[in-house]
């Protein structure tokens, strides 16, 4: 162990010795918004067919979205967290991991989990109350959405100390927003991610707003990337409406916790288009001027210039993936629908592995 | 067989199941090399490494969440609160993450943590130290509660609780950590968790008891016996799941029963207790059951804590109360 050190660092720029700084952080962007390459040298090594898969994912989520909200309206979902504007942290971030990661996510964060590998329908079905929505099927590596802020972030501690222990090249992500970034879980996952040099990347999708309340109120914070300075860890800021920003971020956050390099936060700036859930107006905490501003920003727009100019993508591609989606939509609520009921008996069987006696004297109440 | 101490059981206990299954792990505040601040995890790091057996940073949240997350890759965590008040801290990891992880994932996922908190009074401790919070748990669907009253209970149980594929709250009473030394095999063996125990025989009246209470229901029953009366004295073991059953038997034979309990009075383990035999026998009773446990308010700073907590004489008072009635 090293002894502990009272000689002062020497002195930069004139700057005390005795205070801590923080430089200026700048997001991470490999694309413009008119689709141009700014950064070469982060843009990620992909194939035309994986630029494609990208952008159909992006389309298709934004479509489910779409359609989520409608169904949402007539009664056929349930607690819906709408994600269009944060296609790229979403599609992105998951693209850039292999199946074997492991997703800790958010209630926002379903496009991950069925990236990942979650059947759409189990996805509506956790939507609607149903148990088998978090039924998460054998070698689809993720937890199912998390509704406390924040405890998903100690959970994929957990499962990174596991892969640590177990000698696996695995790495977890969790996902929260700008406000979960104010939690004492949050902090608590970071601190000790960096104690334990643990593969975990903590992804916190700022969307500007914690339901209602901005950024400004949430945090004095230069940045949340800055938050990783005092757990010891790497922090990332990524322009999150650039989703090869964000694949070649969490590609890099990726290989180094693979290696043994430890813990990354990144943060990706990005916009949530719609509301919170389905319950609020956000014309009571946003401007129009802001909403117009980011919807300039839109990730799909910026990432469809950048693959047209390519000759890989067309107004064409994005009308019959829309269509696709829409009938996988369909598809899908109407299996979520046509999945048989929960049971009162049931859940009473899922609280334990062996139901103890007094659950079973109170099961009989229901059969 | 060797003879230990209540403590010395549990240290045991964790033993046995880190040579048995490299799944096992132990972490918490201090329990790596000085062994915790109560030594009941001393020498277990040396004998299986810090891999197995290690300290965390000071936060009661994580702790909890790192054994929900390592609970889902197959580990077998065995998170040590360093004391009971503090697992306010990790209510959620534990009352809601891990003791939902189950029913959350149609039983995709479980929980199988042990969380080892010690607990209880009569020491002068610290504030917030010695509270008896099981009643938070046994309200809470989805988690055992299992309180051990001696050494031999202790590492039978605590090998349940580990080898047991749900979440178990396993408090252990700072009083009975060196009260006294029992014969305790040193190989393995379960105490199966939710199966009372009948400690002392009688048929005038039952006395239901749980932790260091046991203890003193078992003095209160000889000051009761000078007087003639016969008192059955039950050990519970474990509250969830609670073993009505041994409860029931004693009250067809005694009619009689009072429960005694070292948390405040209301909506704890003693009415959860007292409403089951009010369901299941109420014509075996010939007295209202009565609960012998402190006032409903915070636990009191050291020096009135003799006072507050239920005593031999308190309880031979309360056993009249029925007797009489």
């Amino acid at each position: 162990m090293s002894k502990i050190s009272m000689e002062a660092p020497a002195a930069k720029t004139g700057a005390a010795p005795h205070v801590v700084y923080a430089n200026d952080v700048a997001p991470l962007r490999v694309l413009s918004p008119e689709g141009e390459v700014v950064s070469p040298e982060h843009l990620p090594e992909l194939t035309d067919d994986q630029l494609k898969e990208i952008m159909y994912r992006m389309v298709f989520t934004r479509t489910w979205d779409e359609r989520a909200i409608n169904l949402g309206r007539q009664g056929r979902l349930g607690f819906y967290a709408p994600v269009s504007g944060q296609e790229a942290t979403m599609v992105g971030s998951e693209y850039a991991l292999t199946k074997e990661d492991f997703i800790c996510p958010g209630y926002r964060d379903m496009p991950q989990l069925v990236w990942h590998g979650l059947p759409l329908y189990q996805a509506f079905l956790y939507s609607r109350g149903h148990q088998h929505g978090g039924q998460i099927p054998e070698g689809v590596n993720v937890l199912m959405p998390q509704i406390i802020i924040g405890a998903q972030i100690l959970h994929a501690t957990g499962i990174g100390m596991g892969f640590k222990l177990k000698n696996e090249k695995r790495v977890a992500i969790t996902y929260t927003g700008d406000g979960g970034s104010s939690e004492g879980d949050f902090y608590e996952g970071l601190n000790f991610a960096g104690a334990f040099k643990l593969p975990v990347i903590y992804f916190v999708q700022n969307n500007g707003y914690a339901i209602t309340t901005p950024y400004a109120k949430q945090t004095a914070a230069q940045s949340i990337a800055h938050k990783a300075l005092a757990a010891g860890i790497r922090g990332v800021q990524v322009d999150g409406m650039d989703v090869l920003a964000v694949i070649s971020a969490v590609r890099e956050a990726a290989e180094i916790a693979r290696n043994g390099g430890g813990a990354t936060l990144i943060e990706g700036l990005t916009y949530r288009f719609k509301p919170h859930s389905m319950a609020d107006d956000t014309t009571k905490y946003r401007t129009k001027e802001e909403e117009a501003e980011w919807s300039e920003k839109d990730p799909l727009v910026r990432f469809g210039k950048y693959l047209a100019k390519k000759g890989l993508w067309t107004d064409e591609d994005t009308a019959r993936v829309k269509e696709e989606a829409k009938n996988a939509v369909n598809e899908h609520i109407k299996k979520a629908e046509q999945t048989e009921k929960m049971t009162v008996p049931g859940l009473i069987d899922s609280m334990f592995e062996h139901t103890p006696p007094h659950l079973e004297e109170q099961k009989a109440d229901f059969q | 067989m060797a003879q230990m101490n209540m403590k010395e059981a549990i240290r045991d206990a964790m033993r046995v199941e880190l040579k048995r299954d490299p799944n096992v792990l132990v972490f918490g505040e201090d329990v790596g090399k000085v062994g915790g601040v109560f030594r009941a995890t001393e020498g277990l790091q040396g004998e299986f490494g810090d891999t197995r057996v290690f300290d965390t940073p000071l936060a009661e949240s994580a702790i909890g969440g790192l054994a929900v997350g390592l609970g889902t890759q197959g580990f077998r965590p065995i998170a040590e609160i360093q004391f009971v008040g503090f697992i306010f801290e990790a209510l959620d990891q534990m009352f809601v993450q891990a003791a939902r992880m189950r029913y959350r994932s149609g039983g995709r996922y479980h929980s199988p943590i042990v969380f080892r908190t010690p607990f209880g009074g009569g020491v002068k401790a610290a504030e917030l130290h010695t509270d008896a919070l099981e009643g938070l748990a046994i309200q809470t669907p989805g988690i055992k509660v299992v309180i051990p009253s001696n050494p031999y209970d202790a590492k039978g149980l605590l090998i349940s609780a580990i080898r047991d594929n749900d979440p178990v709250f396993f408090m252990e009473h700072l009083n009975l950590y060196h009260a006294f030394r029992d014969e305790v095999p040193e190989n393995d063996y379960t105490v199966p968790i939710g199966k009372a125990k009948v400690v002392r025989e009688g048929k005038d009246v039952t006395i239901v008891a749980y932790g260091l209470m046991v203890h003193t229901a078992l003095k209160a029953a000889e000051e009761l016996e000078k007087a003639g009366v016969q008192a059955e004295v039950i050990d519970l073991r474990s509250l969830v799941p609670l073993d009505i059953d041994t409860i029931l038997a004693s009250i067809q034979k005694t009619n009689r029963a009072i429960v005694v309990q070292e948390a405040q009075k209301s909506a704890g383990a003693a009415a959860e207790i007292i409403a089951q035999i009010n369901e299941k026998a109420i014509l075996h009773l010939e007295a209202p059951v009565l609960r012998c446990a402190p006032p409903d308010t915070v636990y009191p700073f050291a020096q009135i804590e003799d006072a507050w907590l239920p005593n031999p004489a308190r309880i031979v008072k309360t056993v009249n109360q029925v007797l009489q009635f």
